[in-house]
Order: structure tokens, then C-alpha cells, then sequence
């Protein structure tokens, strides 16, 4: 046993030292945080970024009150200064664009509104955001609404007033509230989407790490195999212990370098956050944010709207289960990984270079992949017959079971999956040893298929 | 005499082949024992089966009077011939691993390690990685991780290879020095000169089968012509005259002083002596000695014969 342990502290040591573990330990959640938070980030760039947009209003219909200024945004309308009372001559306006203030040039044409699906242009040097386009749009939809609204209501004879308390009782939101129930009867509720996000994290992330850690285990097989120290070691402790001190030692790797990034990707995303709304706060008080009073309550409303949906998420976010994931996550990763491992392992033994894995690759990333592409349908269907076989059989189980876990999965199927996955485990673990202990020794030959039947079959 | 290692009709089947075929040895205690034959003749099987590499399917291996078993790993020391070290690993890391590995407390291995570090004077490889040596120095520490548990047994499996005349003699040196501190050393090799300077016994495999076995002179002496050779001066024309009958006169050296020839012998019932009573007649001898074939000649001799026999009897 205690050469077992220290076979499994050199894999250790030797991996952890790498400088591309710690190079992958640092860049990891930096990127994993940047996801995050840059869209936090790029708002925030987005705003300060002050818009001068030209219009050229071939209507008349809009003014201040229907495309209204915010903090980023002002309109300019520029068919008033120059040409009241006639047309603004667009082709001069574009070609003009380039030198003047204005980001973007933004052309109503006089049949605009006229049908109920109309359109306006903009013109600009670079691609304009999503806020702008809505804004814009918003403002615009809005004011045709209004002018068809008004135009009914003398048609019906009947006053602004009457029209808005009619709208007001319409005025009707739908939100689909998810909740499961527990078989204890307690109930809890939950939200699809992130149900859905969490579980294709959880399942890429076991088919990325098993994908790494396992080719580590490959590598390290032929690393001994091509330096030719494998039989020196194998005189000194039997070859199932050298393979079984690998596996372990770098899933101990895997583990480590697991915790790192959650704790250093959690840690980067709070200093961020932090940062940020200090910044937040700062801005709002702004006195040019007080100035526009107008947009002050446009702004707000969108506050409380973004606020509300944020909070809905943050709840959906806290019911779910984070212990009993992360429980999951550990399980299925060592599990999938162990399993895997030992095919990785064969594939090392089999080989005398890299370059030749490749065929003993196939059974290896056939199964992973279509675990993937299992994975992607059960996130939308997680109880459906194809997603319930997958996460029953332990070569995809792995990445599937964990898609279908933050929905919620019945207990025994739970149970029988993993009972699976540690019987298949340690029958490919005992399957790999007898390959190994043979391949590893085995040079210059290059090996098939029935190559390693006939090596199963050697007796010790 | 005490036997270290006796294996007993070890029988290695692989799927197509025999590897080995009832192969029997014995390896007194605190002797040089050299293990020969051609590539393929089952010398690293049967070394693998002494490490416990592989189990043999029929037979048994001894060390000690006691049936091989996992407590034996530490008392034996292998380099085998294929040989090799972690390269991305520092020596001295690797070093004690390797000794830890064969069961060394660590603290004992660093000791040890420090004091064949110093006696090669290559402390200051401690931290330098395997790969910034070069190909000798890399077999020195391979060879130091390999006796540095003191075993009782030490098998090298074509030890001199890739080593400079220099360090090959270094090597040779201390494989001897092991010897006089009681060691057991097996030796396998194709380097026949080697064989004759320093194993006492030797077992020669071929085919997967032993086909000799025995201490080094006496099987040179068992394998010895009726060749003699006979430094003299006087009348060699005399002497010529009077031994015709009985001799092959192969070959004639003449120098100052004297002359020196080789004679087969051709009348197998005369003895050293009527040989040399019939010399003295006509001269005055200087050295008289039965020429001993050199292993090499032995192996070949053997190899080739128990080849041709057995194309003979498969005809």
C-alpha cells in the first residue's frame, strides 16, 4: 500500500509542479470570470459611451417627447435647423456623416408609419448596440400605437382618457412560475432557464475534464513506456499498482485544480461585482444624470424591470440545490473520469508514441461525444426516454445524468446509474490492468485490436 | 556451497511461442553469474520471471531455499536492458524515488545516495534534470538507484552497453567491488570477453532452452581441443622428425631466442606428460600449455551445433 501512495505522490508532485498546471490553475478562472463578468463590463463601457444621433424626420410626427434623450443617447434633429418645412436632402447627410458630431444618421421616411409593419433607417460608421436599435424602435413604436390609438378613438368618438383606462385593464403579464415537487410533498421553486444553464456547465465540464485528466493518464503510460524506465518500476512494484497509482494521482490533480478554480473563479467575480457597484453608485450620483430629469424615470423604470427579472433568477439561483450538485459533480466526475482512465490507460500501453493512439482513440471519443450531443437534446427534453437510457448507461451517464439532475431526476434512477458506473469502472479498471501489464512492456510492434485480445488472455 | 537462486524446470509459454522450455539454473552464492545465448533465447524472460515481472506457467524459482515471493523484490537489484529514467524529473528526486520504491526508509536512501553521489563525484547533478545529462551519466545514476539498497542478488541485463571504454571499466570495477562485499551478480550479455574476465559461472540459453551450464574454466577446459602450445629453443627440425605420427604441427612462430608453435594432437592416449618427456629430448622448453577456446568460440560452437540438431531432427 505505501508504495501505492508513493507512486500516487510523485504523479502528484511532478503534474502540480508543471508549469502549465499552474499556468491553467491561473488563466482558468480569469476566463471563467470573464465570462461573467464582462457583460456587467461591457455595459458599463456601453454607457459611458455618449451617442449624438442625427434624425432627418420626413413625418414631422417626433420631437423630444417621443425619441427621448438618456444619459448616452440625444437626438438631433437635424431636418428641423436646416430645412423647416422641406425635405433634407439624405444622400447629402450621409455623405456629410463622416465629419460631423453625430454617431449615427437616422432617417424616417414620410410612409414610416403608414403600414403596420414599417421601417426607418440608420446609418452609421460602426455597427450600433442592441440598446440603441431598441431604443429607437421603442420610441418609435410607441408613437405610431399612439397615433392609431388617437385616430380610433375619434373614429368611435370617444376620449384620450377612455382609450388609456381601456389599455390599462387590458394591460396583462404572464409569468410561468416553475415549481417541483419533492416526493415528501415539499415543493420548491425553480427556474427552467437556469436549471438548463447549470446543467450544460455541469455536463461540459465533466466531458472537458475527463478529456484532460485521461489523456493525462495516457501521456504519463507512454512517457514511461518511450523512457523506457517502466521496467525498472515494474521490478519494484506490480504493474497494476503503477497504473492504479497514476490514475489516482492525477485524478487527485484533476480534484485539485477543480477547487482552485472554484474558489479563485468565485473569489475574482466578488472583487469584480464589488468593484463595480461601487463605480454603479458613484455614477448615479452624476449630476448630469439629475439634469435629465425626463430620462431619470425611463432609466428607473428599466432599474426596476431588470431588478425584478434578476431577482427572479437569484431565487431560481439559490433553489437549487448547490451541496448536492457539487456532491453529484464530484461523483460523476471521479466515476466517468475512473472509467475512462482505464481506457486511457490501455490506449498508452498499447502504443510505443503518441502518434499512434489515434486508432485506440476511436472507443474512447465516440462515446464522450455522443454524450455531448445527448446532452444537448436532454437539456431540452431532461425526462424523455433518450436522456433517461443515456444517463443509465455509464459510458455517457456522466454528462448526461448531470444535465438532468438540476431538473430534478427520481432517486432510484440515481441509484441504479451510479451502481452502474462504479460496476463498469471497476470491471474496465480490471480489464485495463491485464492490457497494461502486458503492453507495457511491448516494444516496437505495432499493435491492433486482436493484438490486445491475445494480451487479455496471457496469464500473468 | 549455498545456491542465492535456483530456478526449477521453468516453463513461459506465450500465445505462439515457448519462451521458455524447462529451463533449469542454479547460482551459487557470492559468484559472477553470466547469463548467455543469442537475441530471442528467453534471457530477459527468465529475468523478468526472477523480478517478478511475470509469473512462469509451470516450474519454480528459488532465492535462498525460499519459493520467490513479493518480499524478495527488495533484496534483488535489476538493470535491465532496456533501461531509462523519468526526463523531466531531477536526479536526486527521482534517485530516492527509485530507492523508496524497492522499499528504503527515505531517510536511509538519502544517506546512502549522498555517499555514491560523492564517491562518482557528481553531487552536483542533485538538482539537475535526467535530461540535461547525457547518455552516460544518466547510466551512472541508473546504475547507483540500482544497487543502493544493498541487494543480495543483483541482475544486470547487458550492463556495459552505451558505456565508453572509461566508465565501462569504472562499471566493471564496481560490479567486482560488489562481489568481494558478497553480493550474488547475474549477468547477462553478448559480450563474450567480458564473460571470461569476470563471471566464474555461466548458463547459456538457446532456443528457449538451456544447453550449457557450468563454471567458467571448466567448461573452457571441457571445450578445449587437444591443442597445445609449446615455447621452446633448440632443434626444432629434430623435433618435427620425432613427432610426425602423433602430431598436427598447426603453426610455427619463430623469434629471437626461440620459437613458438601450435600442435594438435592426434594421439588421443598420450598424456601431458609423454609429450613433454618426448619435447626434452630435443630442446629446452620454455612454457608448455593447453590452448583454452575463448567463450566466444564456446557460444558459437554450441549455438550452432544445437541449431543444426535440431534442423536435423525436425528433418
Amino acid at each position: 500500500m505505501s508504495k501505492i501512495g508513493l507512486i500516487i505522490g510523485r504523479e502528484y508532485k511532478t503534474r502540480v509542479r508543471k508549469k502549465s498546471f499552474i499556468v491553467m490553475t491561473i488563466l482558468g478562472p480569469i476566463l471563467f470570470a470573464a465570462l461573467m463578468v464582462a457583460p456587467a463590463i461591457l455595459m458599463r463601457l456601453e454607457d459611458d459611451d455618449f451617442k449624438n444621433i442625427a434624425v432627418i424626420d420626413e413625418t414631422g410626427l417626433f420631437d423630444q417627447y417621443s425619441l427621448k434623450n438618456t444619459k448616452s443617447i440625444n437626438f438631433d434633429f437635424v431636418s428641423e435647423k436646416y430645412f423647416r418645412g422641406s425635405y433634407y436632402d439624405l444622400s447629402e447627410a450621409k455623405a456629410n456623416l463622416k465629419d460631423s458630431e453625430h454617431y449615427a444618421l437616422l432617417y424616417i421616411p414620410i410612409n414610416a408609419l403608414s403600414a403596420n409593419n414599417g421601417s426607418v433607417q440608420l446609418f452609421s460608421y460602426q455597427q450600433p448596440n442592441m440598446g440603441l436599435k431598441m431604443h429607437i424602435s421603442n420610441g418609435i413604436e410607441k408613437k405610431a400605437e399612439e397615433m392609431k390609438l388617437s385616430k380610433k378613438a375619434e373614429e368611435l368618438e370617444i376620449t384620450q382618457q377612455e382609450i388609456d383606462n381601456i389599455l390599462m385593464v387590458a394591460n396583462t403579464s404572464i409569468n410561468v412560475i416553475t415549481t417541483t415537487m419533492n416526493d415528501d410533498g415539499t415543493e420548491k421553486e425553480s427556474s427552467t432557464t437556469v436549471a438548463m444553464i447549470i446543467g450544460y456547465i455541469c455536463g461540459f465540464l465533466i466531458y472537458m475534464f475527463i478529456f484532460m485528466y485521461g489523456s493525462m493518464v495516457m501521456n504519463g503510460v507512454i512517457e514511461e513506456k518511450s523512457n523506457r524506465i517502466v521496467e525498472v518500476i515494474v521490478s519494484s512494484v506490480k504493474p497494476f499498482q503503477l497504473m492504479l497509482g497514476k490514475i489516482i494521482g492525477v485524478a487527485l490533480v484533476g480534484i485539485t485544480q477543480f477547487v482552485l478554480w472554484v474558489m479563485l473563479t468565485l473569489g475574482i467575480v466578488t472583487i469584480t461585482y464589488a468593484v463595480l457597484q461601487k463605480d454603479f453608485s458613484t455614477a448615479d450620483l452624476n449630476p448630469q444624470t439629475q439634469i435629465m430629469g425626463s430620462s431619470l424615470t425611463d432609466a428607473t423604470d428599466v432599474n426596476t424591470d431588470d431588478m425584478a427579472k434578476f431577482d427572479d433568477i437569484m431565487k431560481a439561483m439559490n433553489s437549487v440545490n448547490y451541496v448536492g450538485l457539487l456532491l453529484m459533480f464530484l461523483f460523476y466526475f471521479i466515476g466517468g473520469y475512473l472509467l475512462y482512465a482505464g481506457m486511457f490507460a490501455i490506449a498508452g500501453s498499447a502504443v510505443d508514441n503518441e502518434t499512434d493512439t489515434q486508432q485506440f482513440m476511436l472507443p474512447i471519443t465516440v462515446p464522450l461525444i455522443l454524450g455531448i450531443f445527448v446532452m444537448l437534446s436532454a437539456i431540452n427534453n431532461p425526462d424523455g426516454s433518450l436522456a433517461y437510457w443515456f444517463s443509465i448507461i455509464p459510458f455517457t451517464s456522466p454528462i448526461v445524468m448531470l444535465v438532468r439532475i438540476p431538473f430534478g431526476v427520481p432517486f432510484t434512477d440515481i441509484i441504479i446509474s451510479m451502481v452502474l458506473l462504479v460496476a463498469t469502472f471497476i470491471a474496465m479498471t480490471w480489464l485495463a490492468a491485464k492490457i497494461y501489464r502486458v503492453g507495457i512492456l511491448m516494444y516496437g510492434k505495432k499493435t491492433n485490436y486482436k493484438e490486445l485480445w491475445k494480451w487479455l488472455k496471457y496469464r500473468n | 556451497m549455498n545456491q542465492t537462486l535456483v530456478a526449477e524446470n521453468v516453463v513461459k509459454k506465450y500465445s505462439s511461442h515457448l519462451a521458455l522450455d524447462k529451463v533449469s539454473i542454479s547460482v551459487p552464492e557470492g559468484c559472477i553469474f553470466g547469463l548467455l545465448g543469442p537475441n530471442g533465447a528467453g534471457k530477459t524472460t527468465l529475468i523478468r520471471i526472477i523480478n517478478q515481472i511475470t509469473a512462469p506457467d509451470e516450474g519454480a524459482v528459488y532465492i535462498n531455499g525460499e519459493k520467490l515471493s513479493g518480499k524478495h523484490i527488495a533484496q534483488i537489484g535489476y538493470l535491465p536492458e532496456e533501461r531509462g529514467l523519468y526526463k523531466k524529473m531531477a536526479v536526486g528526486e527521482q534517485a530516492l524515488y527509485l530507492c523508496q520504491l524497492k522499499g528504503m526508509k527515505k531517510a536511509d536512501a538519502m544517506r546512502e545516495l549522498k555517499k555514491w553521489f560523492e564517491k562518482f563525484e557528481i553531487q552536483n547533478w542533485w538538482n539537475k534534470k535526467v535530461e540535461e545529462l547525457s547518455k552516460g551519466m544518466q547510466q551512472k545514476v541508473q546504475f547507483i538507484t540500482t544497487i543502493l539498497h544493498k541487494p543480495k542478488l543483483l541482475i544486470f541485463d547487458e550492463p556495459f552497453s552505451g558505456f565508453d571504454p572509461i566508465n565501462a571499466n569504472l562499471l566493471k570495477q564496481e560490479i567486482l567491488e560488489l562481489k568481494k562485499n558478497g553480493s550474488t551478480i547475474i549477468f547477462s550479455t553478448h559480450n563474450m570477453s567480458s564473460v571470461e574476465e569476470i563471471c566464474d559461472y555461466i548458463a547459456l540459453i538457446n532456443k528457449s532452452k538451456k544447453i550449457l551450464e557450468g563454471e567458467v574454466n571448466s567448461i573452457r577446459r571441457e571445450y578445449a581441443p587437444d591443442i597445445y602450445e609449446v615455447q621452446y629453443s633448440g632443434y626444432f627440425n629434430k623435433m618435427i622428425a620425432t613427432l610426425t605420427s602423433d602430431y598436427k604441427i598447426l603453426d610455427v612462430k619463430e623469434f629471437e631466442g626461440g620459437s613458438k608453435m601450435s600442435i594438435e594432437l592426434l594421439n588421443k592416449e598420450m598424456t601431458n606428460n609423454d609429450i613433454i618427456s618426448r619435447l626434452t629430448n630435443f630442446g629446452n622448453i620454455e612454457s608448455f600449455q593447453k590452448a583454452l577456446p575463448s567463450m566466444n568460440d564456446i557460444f558459437i560452437r554450441v549455438v550452432s551445433n544445437t541449431n543444426s540438431e535440431q534442423a536435423q531432427a525436425q528433418n
